[in-house]
């Protein structure tokens, strides 16, 4: 499905951090698996550090940290957006949505829309895409997209297939109106038969969490995980993506008319650095305008690894130049979407710690 | 096939390759040392198997892994 907009764009960008650092090295520790192999999956993967919250942090707790930080220092006015969208596979609670939460621990204004949705790795472009619907409308100014995920406390441990790479995070990303005869164009397909390729079977109302879900069991390769734990089918990702996400980024391009070359970078999701590299080589594309270096410094945040290779890659650049951009997210549902806009020169783009709100 | 062997027993020295038929079968190879097969042979070639190949039937035994570097224009694997 094809969307086009006029008039938007994204004026801020704000990621938030957990403080915690983990090595693969100790994560090695966990794992009924040779040193040696373990270094080789380091090696070939990208694996090194990745941010994960402490016990009890919720999505919420980092969405308010990094609001707090962007309202503290006038970056952003507490009644200026008139909707907080969040996008997280990881709400505080079944009930409330956790939007109304952070609404709530902030104490911002009634006169504003509200909304969770419920998306992954694709979630940064299925937001920026609600975010655009949204400023169709004439009452709403600005947008606030929140994408925030804790999946660390769904995984496992003791499983080597997502452990390693998970991380923790959240991002705040303001868009606005823009210039009229700007036009952004985006593409999201979705195939819901693949729907248990990622997957946490358990904590629903179709399979509630019992002391059964909770228990450990081994599922292959020297993996333990429970229902209550994220499963990923790897070898099923890796292909989807191989297969799914150049031609949909091939057709987005075609619709806009904007020839490859043209695009200044592919920022796109960031499962591990050997499917990048594969993505990047089967698109044709050089491996400097596409970013695969988020996995390595601060784990898979599912949907908020586009904006933390934005900031972290760009972040001081984008302050001061403009670049065309292509967008690219893919995971759970299965979904897969990609979105080409000029990016910059935005009045901010930086990351910080939570708890803290130090820059990082 | 000398060299295969040689690169397939770097990812797993504790089997030999020459004697197995499907290497996933006999529980040689995994999914992740597929890919850290894939990564050293794109290294030691200096080529790059695409994506799409990365899938169980290429790496079952020595014969398939270099019917499928050949695809690369790697003959003697």
């Amino acid at each position: 499905m094809n969307f086009s907009f006029h008039g938007g764009r994204v004026s801020g960008l704000l990621c938030v951090l957990p403080a915690r650092e983990q090595s693969f090295l100790e994560d090695m520790k966990h794992f009924d698996f040779p040193e040696s192999r373990s270094r080789k999956l380091m090696e070939v993967m990208g694996y090194d550090k990745h941010r994960l919250v402490e016990s009890g942090a919720c999505v919420s707790d980092l969405a308010v940290c990094g609001l707090q930080y962007l309202f503290d220092r006038g970056l952003l006015g507490r009644d200026d957006f008139d909707a907080l969208i969040l996008v997280t596979q990881s709400p505080d609670h079944f009930m409330p949505p956790t939007s109304n939460i952070i609404q709530g621990r902030l104490n911002l204004k009634q006169d504003l829309l509200c909304l969770d949705l419920n998306q992954g790795c694709a979630g940064f472009v299925i937001g920026l895409i609600e975010a655009f619907l949204l400023l169709q409308q004439e009452s709403v100014r600005k947008v606030v997209l929140i994408n925030a995920d804790v999946l660390s406390r769904k995984t496992s441990p003791q499983d080597r297939n997502s452990y390693p790479l998970v991380g923790d995070a959240a991002a705040i990303t303001v868009v606005e109106r823009g210039q009229a005869d700007v036009e952004i164009h985006a593409s999201v397909k979705m195939d819901g038969t693949r729907n248990e390729t990622l997957m946490i079977p358990a904590g629903g109302f179709r399979m509630p969490c019992t002391p059964e879900t909770a228990a450990l069991e081994d599922v292959g390769d020297h993996n333990l995980r429970a229902k209550d734990h994220l499963r990923m089918d790897g070898s099923a990702v890796f292909n989807f993506v191989q297969v799914e996400v150049p031609p949909l980024i091939e057709s987005l391009l075609a619709e806009a008319g904007v020839a490859k070359d043209s695009v200044d970078y592919f920022l796109c999701h960031q499962p591990n650095r050997f499917m990048l590299q594969k993505l990047a080589d089967k698109m044709k594309v050089p491996h400097a305008k596409i970013p695969m270096n988020v996995v390595e410094h601060f784990g898979n945040s599912s949907g908020v690894t586009i904006p933390v290779v934005t900031a972290f890659n760009l972040g001081a650049r984008l302050t001061q130049e403009q670049f065309q951009v292509c967008f690219a997210g893919f995971g759970v549902g299965l979904t897969w979407s990609a979105m080409l806009m000029n990016l910059g020169p935005l009045p901010f783009c930086q990351m910080i710690q939570y708890p803290g709100g130090e820059q990082l | 096939m000398n060299a295969l062997a040689d690169i397939l027993k770097s990812i797993r020295p504790e089997f030999d390759f020459t004697t197995s038929n499907d290497f996933l079968a006999d529980g040689m190879l995994d999914s992740f040392d597929m890919i850290a097969l894939v990564a050293a042979l794109d290294k030691t070639y200096g080529i790059s198997i695409e994506g799409v190949e990365v899938v169980p039937d290429h790496f079952r035994n020595l014969s398939t892994i270099a019917a499928l570097l050949k695809k690369y224009g790697v003959a003697a694997a």
